[in-house]
């Protein structure tokens, strides 16, 4: 069976202020239909950038290298047009800020019937009846009269499911959801993630989540991908992930998170230093600067990924010497 | 509990009236703050918890007397922010400080460090070049920064270092109270608790009081001795964290702790609930704001609205405004 998204080898290198920068190096992963897979990292590692890199939306004078399939169909080579076609039809995308990702300008209703209309030739009654189902199946309340609303009019909750709206629009095999809920309350965010778990239960595409949040991850993915410094330093099922937290990077971002329950006084682990500038990221381990496993090794080359477990590697070279010290 | 305290909140309510719809309509009123009351201890750290439009901003505002209050008193040390002379209020503004969300906006890109950390001393002393320099080398340092970033710019740091510039900043005129709204918010989670560990340490350092604004419930539970739950600028809850997090007696508290994103892959998904009302169509003046949204809302709580009172089991303080508060504190898994 032809995989919906097999990206392998993928290398994305911008153009900078300080010469060619590599924002991703040899990423790779691979999801089918129903398949929900989380990004996971902080900014600047390279996830947004994976995201626009599938949508075919990198900034000008961006290098793609390697490989990206869409259901059988090579997209780095794709010409504008042709990817056009696939933006918004077969590939479906949630943005972090709905405010800006709607027209201040249009009523909803038009914004939801615009992709109907392009890529699938409604007429503009058949596009408002379709659209107003879709605001019925992202349940905003009162979903006729919303039609004509304006984007100011709704609170950033229902604007986000506008969003939704429209990525669902044309009935997309692969939904991108680029932190859907950093902008939202932690109350609405509950509820923007279970919807967009239950539409993609029920359309059985398949999800691909970026999100800077380990709880959401844990809640929404079955399989997650961790990145740093523009490469997945660690990939899995996010159960194995959660349990054996293989990678450095890893377990310092779980060790970093307040969690509820924390005494007052408590002092958080930190990770030393910060995240490698892009335009120098190392030759070797992006991480090994702030690693405390770090052996000369590491900044030789970059890692290759170490299996851990069924279908569970790290890009870490000193798995043995982390165990060893978690032994003891 | 003898001594006086620090900062002073009473009664203090904020109405801010939007530009009128139609001609002859009359304009619509925000009522951004309604009644807040509490104190805070020199040293002493309050977490304040709430959603976007629950007031907790405007709160920030009023306690650093940025503007005005509709009514209601904000004392500092027994005086009133609001009545003295703009000279004395600028001379009160020296022991109030302030850490705001976003480090890439509160810094001025075009003045160096030395410029933006002193500023405050230029401004409240005139404070000769040399002892400026001299400050701001010594809060730098408290920060975990150089001496040598003085000469710096903004765009020169990263988001963690750029919050670390903001508070020193807020630290160089030797305040008794910093406010922090959403300090962290802005930042990485490794960064964050970078953050997190410094605030904490420069408030034990210094015997600072810290006013903290968050909607992050763990962030609060780990830096603050007491939280107040704000929902549309009521205070719906108040007490230590633990009681708080574990007992909790008002559902807006529950629904905010149930929200939260749990660390555990695979947990089972709770049913879906039709998406809450949106909040602010209760009508005001009637019943509890959040009987709307409220699972276990009764005919009561629809036109008597509950006051704020003792919800615990007495011998810590634990307040709540709900009818229903004894009910809901006995419920299992107030932390989920």
């Amino acid at each position: 069976m032809t995989a919906l998204l097999e990206v392998t080898d993928l290398r994305v290198t911008l153009r900078t202020a300080r010469g060619p920068a590599d924002a991703l190096r040899d990423v790779s992963f691979a999801m089918q239909r129903g398949d929900t897979v989380g990004l996971i990292g902080e900014s600047g590692c390279g996830k947004s950038i994976t995201a626009l890199a599938l949508m075919g939306l990198l900034p000008e004078g961006a290098r793609v290298a390697g490989s990206i399939r869409f259901a059988g169909q090579e997209l780095t080579s794709l010409d504008e047009d042709s990817l056009c076609a696939l933006r918004g039809a077969r590939i479906g995308m949630i943005f972090q800020e709905p405010m800006t990702a709607l027209n201040p300008l249009h009523p909803i209703g038009r914004q939801i019937a615009e992709p109907l209309h392009l890529h699938q030739g409604l007429s503009a009654a058949a596009a408002r009846a379709e659209a107003l189902r879709l605001l019925q199946r992202v349940q905003l309340p009162q979903a006729e009269k919303r039609l004509d609303a304006y984007p100011h009019q709704m609170s950033g909750g229902q604007r986000q499911r506008v969003v939704i709206a429209i990525a669902l629009a044309c009935g997309p095999d692969l939904l991108i959801a680029d932190e859907p809920t950093t902008a939202l309350d932690v109350t609405i965010q509950r509820e923007v993630l279970d919807l967009i778990a239950e539409l993609v239960a029920e359309d059985g595409m398949g999800l691909l989540l970026i999100s800077h949040d380990l709880g959401v991850m844990a809640e929404t993915v079955q399989r997650m991908l961790v990145m740093y410094g523009g490469t997945v330093v660690e990939s899995g099922p996010t159960a194995e992930v959660f349990r054996h937290l293989a990678h450095p990077y890893t377990r310092g971002l779980f060790a970093a998170r307040p969690r509820l329950g924390m005494a007052r006084g408590t002092r958080l682990a930190t990770i030393p230093g910060r995240v490698p500038e892009l335009a120098d990221l190392p030759l070797g381990c992006p991480f090994a600067e702030r690693c405390a496993f770090v052996a000369e090794d590491c900044r030789r080359a970059l890692p290759p990924p170490v299996a851990v477990g069924p279908r569970h590697q790290a890009r870490c070279i000193r798995l043995d010497a982390m165990a060893k010290a978690a032994d003891e | 509990m003898s001594e006086p305290p620090l900062l002073e909140v009473r009664e203090l309510v904020k109405h801010y009236r939007l530009p009128r719809e139609r001609l002859l309509a009359p304009p619509p009123l925000v009522r951004a703050v309604q009644g807040l009351s509490f104190t805070l201890q020199a040293g002493r750290s309050l977490g304040v918890v709430g959603e976007s439009g629950s007031g907790k901003s405007t709160l920030a505002r009023l306690v650093m007397a940025l503007e005005p209050p509709t009514s209601g008193e904000v004392r500092l040390d027994g005086q009133d922010l609001n009545a003295l002379t703009p000279a004395a209020l600028r001379a009160a503004r020296e022991k109030l400080q302030m850490v705001f969300q976003d480090p890439y906006g509160s810094l001025d890109p075009r003045r160096t460090i030395l410029q933006t950390v002193s500023e405050p001393l230029r401004v409240l002393h005139g404070a000769p070049l040399a002892e400026q320099r001299e400050r701001a080398a010594e809060v730098l340092d408290a920060v975990g920064l150089r001496s040598s970033d003085l000469a710096k710019y903004p765009h020169e740091f990263s988001g963690g270092q750029r919050q670390r510039i903001a508070i020193a900043r807020a630290l160089i005129t030797q305040p008794r109270l910093i406010v922090a709204d959403e300090p962290v918010s802005a930042l990485d989670v490794s960064v964050q608790a970078q953050v997190l560990n410094l605030m904490q340490d420069l408030q034990d350092k210094f015997g600072l009081a810290l006013l903290f604004i968050s909607h992050d419930l763990a962030v609060v539970d780990m830096v603050c001795d007491e939280v107040i739950v704000l929902y549309q600028g009521r205070i719906v809850e108040r007490g230590e964290p633990d009681t708080l997090f574990h007992r909790a007696a008002h559902p807006y508290t529950r629904a905010l702790l149930q929200a939260v994103p749990r660390l555990q892959p695979g947990a089972a998904r709770a049913p879906r609930r039709a998406p809450l009302q949106a909040p602010g169509s209760a009508r005001p003046g009637e019943g509890c704001v959040f009987a709307p949204r409220c699972s276990f809302a009764t005919e009561r709580c629809h036109v008597e609205r509950p006051l704020l009172r003792e919800a615990g089991a007495g011998h810590v303080r634990h307040e709540a405004a709900c009818h229903l508060a004894e009910r809901v504190a006995a419920l299992p898994g107030g932390d989920g």
